[in-house]
Order: C-alpha cells, then structure tokens, then sequence
C-alpha cells in the first residue's frame, strides 16, 4: 500500500476539469456519426470475443485486462499541458493496452473509458462515441500493435519497440481524428486542405506529447518484461528462450 | 555490461531531468493561459468555422466545482482499480523463478 500511495496521489492530483479533448458532441452531422458507429461496430464485437475466450482460457489474464481498462481510462482523461503550444491533450494509453492484451480487446477497453467519459465527464460525446472509439480504439491500438510487431520482427529490442509502438499509437489517432472531422464538417469545401489544416493545428500539441506517450509504452513494457515475463509470454509479446534464464 | 547498464541509466535520468526542468521554465514563463485543451483550440475552433458549433452535452455537470469533483472521483476510482490490478499481478502472482529470458 506503501508503494501504492504517491501513484494514487499523483492520480487523484491529475484529476481537474478538462475541456474535452475527444471529438465533442454535435460536432459531427447525424449521418457521419452513424457511420463510424457501423465502422467500430465490428471492432468492438470481435474485441467482446476475444475478451470472453481470454477469460475463459486463461484467468490470470484478468487483472492485466483490469490494469489496463483502468490505465487507459485514467489517461485518456488526464490533461497534460504542452507549454510551448500553449494548449493541454492527453495521451491515448490505447498502444500500451494493445501491446499487452492485443488490439481488439483494447479496442473494447477504449470503448468503454469513452462511454464512461461521454456519459459522466462531458468528455467527448454519445453521438461522437463511434468516431472517437474509431480514432482512439481502433486506430490507435492496431497502429500501436502493428508497429510493435513489426519492430519487434525486425529484431528491436522491447524499449525500442514500445516507444515506437506508442508514438505511433498517438499520431496515428490524431491522424484519425483529423480525416473524421474533415470528412463530417467539410461540406462543399475540399477535403484535403481541411484534413491538412487541422493535422498541422494538432502538431504542437500531439507532437512532444506521442514522444511522452512513447516513453510511457516503452518503460511499461519493460518494466513488465522483467517484472511478470510470463503475462508477456503468454500474451506472446515476448518469446520464451529456452535453458537458463539470462541476467 | 554491468558498467553500460549503469551509464545507460544515468544518461536517461539526466535526459528526464532536463526535460522536465525545460518543461517546467516554459511552462511557468512562456506558456500562455488558460491551457485550452486540443479540443477547444482545434477541434471546435475548425468545426465552429465551417458551421458545426458543438452542443452541450446529454449530461452536462457544468463548468464549476461538480465538474471538478466528477473528474476527482473518476481519478480517484481509476487509480485505485489501477493499483489493485497492479498489486494482483504484482504481489499476489509473483513470476516463477528462472523461468524466461527477457528478449
């Protein structure tokens, strides 16, 4: 409980009034935001069935699923300010949840800390709940977790390929939120310039914090690595050597 | 090895010491107020422009202090499923000895 304390701390301190950070309600037209609910609807649905034969082969894997939701959702809701663009965003924590516990189940985790977050926070919106669970969930996680694997193929080592993993997460949602956005507010204009703009106005901001975002995925990893490497093991993140262990 | 671990180490923490102190100078000297979140300074600035002005929210906790303690209870309700998540898979289920290499 001890080593608990100054990480509850700083969590109850990060807890202050956000502007919202998702895409807000209304924002988008009925018709847009219909569609990205029948794009995570999928999604969501092979997340649900991954989520239930996780449970059901292996019960450790649920306080791992549980650390992550809780991960996510606190992140996703934490502003952090970036002085030298004078404005605050959170990161994701969806290429974190993805690495550890794969992209369809943290496209569920996502989905979740959104609800919860349109519904008691005004922290995105229910009618945009489909595009920010698009952009967040399933973007962010399958860029996360595509970018991992694939470093990790390529034989980087597990900082590496975390940090990559979860600077990709982030920009890759933020990409995501500028092509939704742009294609549901566009009207008559052309799409490109729109899209364009609003990705060079999340620069300042998305780029130093998807480096932080970056950070945080790869020290998660690792500390996981040599904390608990049989949850990395069994989720394959890590390959298991066999013979004696290595210091 | 050992010796590279070790310089490896110091170098990172003098990297995060210095980004944190850069972060703390711009923040308190150069950074504007009131810290907008993206949202407001891109999401709905861009939308209000093109005609799509954001509506309030089903719920709507306002602005005041109940916005503030809705966003401490969600903190405080996190960090705690967080830390008993942790202690579970920390604590409770400690890893079997020599059982894996790292890479």
């Amino acid at each position: 409980m001890k080593k608990l304390l100054p990480v509850l701390i700083l969590l109850l301190l990060s807890a202050v009034p956000a502007h919202a950070m998702h895409i807000s309600e209304g924002i988008l037209p009925f018709n847009w935001a219909l569609v990205w609910f029948a794009v995570a609807t999928p999604f969501l649905a092979l997340g649900l069935k991954r989520l239930n034969s996780l449970a059901h082969d292996d019960l450790s894997m649920k306080p791992l699923v549980g650390l992550m939701a809780a991960v996510v959702f606190v992140i996703s809701c934490m502003p952090i300010p970036v002085p030298t663009a004078g404005t605050c965003s959170h990161p994701c924590g969806t290429g974190i949840a993805a690495i550890l516990v794969g992209p369809f189940v943290s496209v569920v985790i996502a989905a979740a800390a959104l609800l919860i977050q349109a519904l008691f926070l005004a922290h995105g919106g229910l009618t945009t709940l489909g595009a920010n669970i698009v952009s967040m969930g399933v973007v962010g996680s399958f860029a996360g977790y595509l970018t991992f694997r694939g470093l990790r193929a390529m034989g980087a080592n597990l900082g590496l390929a975390g940090f990559v993993a979860g600077l990709f997460a982030d920009w890759a949602t933020y990409l995501a939120t500028s092509v939704e956005l742009a294609s549901g507010i566009r009207g008559d204009a052309p799409f490109w310039p729109l899209c364009c703009k609003i990705i060079l106005a999340f620069i300042p901001t998305q780029l130093p914090l998807g480096i932080l975002e970056g950070a945080m995925t790869a020290g998660m990893v690792v500390f996981l690595s040599r904390k608990r490497p049989d949850l990395l093991i069994r989720m394959r993140v890590m390959k298991e050597l066999k013979g004696p262990a290595h210091a | 090895m050992l010796e590279h671990n070790r310089k490896l180490k110091i170098f990172m923490l003098n990297v995060f010491l210095v980004t944190a102190l850069l972060f703390a100078f711009y923040f308190f000297t150069l950074g504007p107020r009131p810290w907008p979140g993206v949202d407001e300074a891109v999401v709905e600035k861009i939308a209000g422009e093109h005609g799509h002005a954001m509506r309030k929210p089903f719920f709507d906790p306002g602005e005041g202090d109940l916005l503030l303690f809705v966003f401490l209870l969600a903190g405080t309700v996190g960090g705690f499923a967080a830390g008993y998540f942790w202690r579970m898979l920390m604590v409770e289920k400690p890893p079997k000895a020599g059982c894996c290499n790292k890479e």
